[in-house]
């Protein structure tokens, strides 16, 4: 009786530290996941944003950086978000908690189009 | 130059406006920065002349008036293109104030300033202080209303003006209009007038005698040149129309740092060189961003571009020649 309770803890203490290793395991998978699924970066670059159209989940904030050596804005076509005047190397950012299709251009150069899914 | 450059420069020009403009009246006309037009009004057999040549003898001479056209100074710019974009305008003035036949005044296509900043815009008044024209009419662009949506460019240089800042002026016998094309814009789209100043447009122009010379001046082409790169303006086909029945009508526009003209019918289109850095040829370069050559190079390169402008009954002939070292 006595070996078999000692039996049993036995299994249930590898049983327990096979599962918190497991939950530790699967919670390092997303910590690391998260980051690069959640988030964005976009590059303004020779007048065009890339990716032009971008993925992400609700929750996600995206990054535009402007790489050109002319001034460019990111603002959303229906007004949801509006970037100040981007500088060379400057940066806007924007966090997504609402899902829907957010088109944006460049109001100085509205040829410039983008669209951002968030799911 | 490095050879990349160079071929780009050398890359035929696309005719997108099937106007004649083939690789040879390109360089012709390209004159990259430091750049003003010079205008001259007369009545009579048009004539041009190369801005270095005499002037004594030509229709200059004649003229009832001339009048200066600088654009995209961009105030502000100290990328490699040039860093000096200061030191490119106060040549430009030099140039201009040597000028054997003074202009009665100077008209500024727009992008004054690179970023719509005070210091920018208090820079360009300081060297325009120096200039032997008095008068400056300005038109923005799109870089002088960021931000703001062009307060500030209004409060300083469009007192007086209708909307976003248009404005009609006469002089000496030409109706003048300066048009903003640069407000407003809608995404997709190119440069736009707008309902509004479309209509002022209309009544502006009702009623004058058709033979009333008319020149109509804004930031972004008021012709479309290359769609891709937003060079053109959507709705200028409408303001255009207002025009047509006028026996005289010049259209002068600045933004693409480059020299390109197309006549229709009795409307010249001209766009002017830029005082800062050029601009590469339509669709001859991965975008329409600042064109880099060196500093040698742009100072070689600095010119002014001469052309006469003169009623004749039937056509305007307006040609374009370098200044060039």
């Amino acid at each position: 009786m006595r070996n078999k309770n000692l039996c049993f803890i036995r299994l249930a203490t590898a049983a327990m530290v096979a599962i918190v290793l497991l939950l530790t395991g699967s919670h390092i998978a997303t910590a690391a996941d998260q980051p690069s699924m959640a988030n964005s970066e976009i590059k303004i670059d020779n007048f065009t944003f890339g990716p032009q159209t971008v993925t992400v989940p609700v929750g996600a904030t995206v990054t535009w950086t402007n790489k050109d050596d002319i001034p460019h804005t990111s603002v959303s076509t229906d007004g949801v978000f509006k970037s100040k005047v981007l500088d060379t190397e400057e940066k806007f950012s924007y966090t997504f908690s609402k899902a829907g299709s957010y088109p944006y251009y460049c109001t100085i150069h509205p040829k410039m189009t983008g669209t951002i899914v968030v799911k | 130059m490095p050879e990349k450059k160079q071929d780009l420069i050398d890359q035929k020009l696309q005719d997108l406006n099937n106007d004649g403009v083939d690789r040879r009246g390109f360089l012709k006309c390209m004159a990259w920065a430091g750049t003003g037009l010079v205008w001259t009004l007369s009545g009579g057999v048009p004539v041009s002349r190369a801005f270095a040549k005499d002037h004594s003898k030509d229709a200059g001479k004649r003229a009832d008036f001339s009048f200066v056209q600088i654009s995209d100074s961009h105030i502000g710019f100290n990328k490699p293109a040039n860093p000096d974009v200061t030191a490119t305008l106060q040549t430009a003035i030099n140039k201009i104030n040597a000028m054997p036949n003074k202009p009665d005044f100077i008209i500024h296509t727009g992008d004054l300033s690179q970023l719509s900043k005070p210091s920018e815009f208090d820079t360009l008044d300081q060297v325009l202080k120096g200039a032997s024209a008095k008068q400056v009419y300005f038109v923005p662009g799109e870089h002088d209303m960021l931000s703001d949506n062009g307060e500030q460019f209004l409060e300083r240089y469009g007192k007086g003006t209708k909307g976003t800042g248009w404005y009609s002026f006469d002089h000496k016998g030409v109706h003048f209009v300066g048009l903003v094309n640069v407000a407003n814009l809608k995404a997709g789209g190119m440069g736009s007038l707008g309902q509004e100043q479309l209509e002022w447009l209309e009544d502006d122009l009702h009623g004058r005698s058709a033979s009333t010379p008319i020149v109509l001046f804004a930031h972004i082409p008021l012709w479309t040149i290359y769609p891709d790169w937003g060079w053109g303006t959507d709705d200028s086909e409408q303001a255009l129309s207002y025009v047509k029945r006028f026996g005289s009508v010049t259209v002068l526009n600045g933004h693409i740092h480059q020299i390109m003209q197309k006549v229709e019918g009795k409307v010249s289109f001209h766009t002017a060189m830029s005082t800062a850095f050029p601009q590469p040829a339509p669709g001859s370069a991965p975008s329409a961003g600042p064109m880099k050559v060196p500093a040698d190079q742009l100072q070689k390169v600095l010119g002014i571009t001469d052309v006469n402008y003169v009623v004749s009954g039937r056509s305007l002939a307006i040609l374009d020649s370098t200044l060039g070292a």
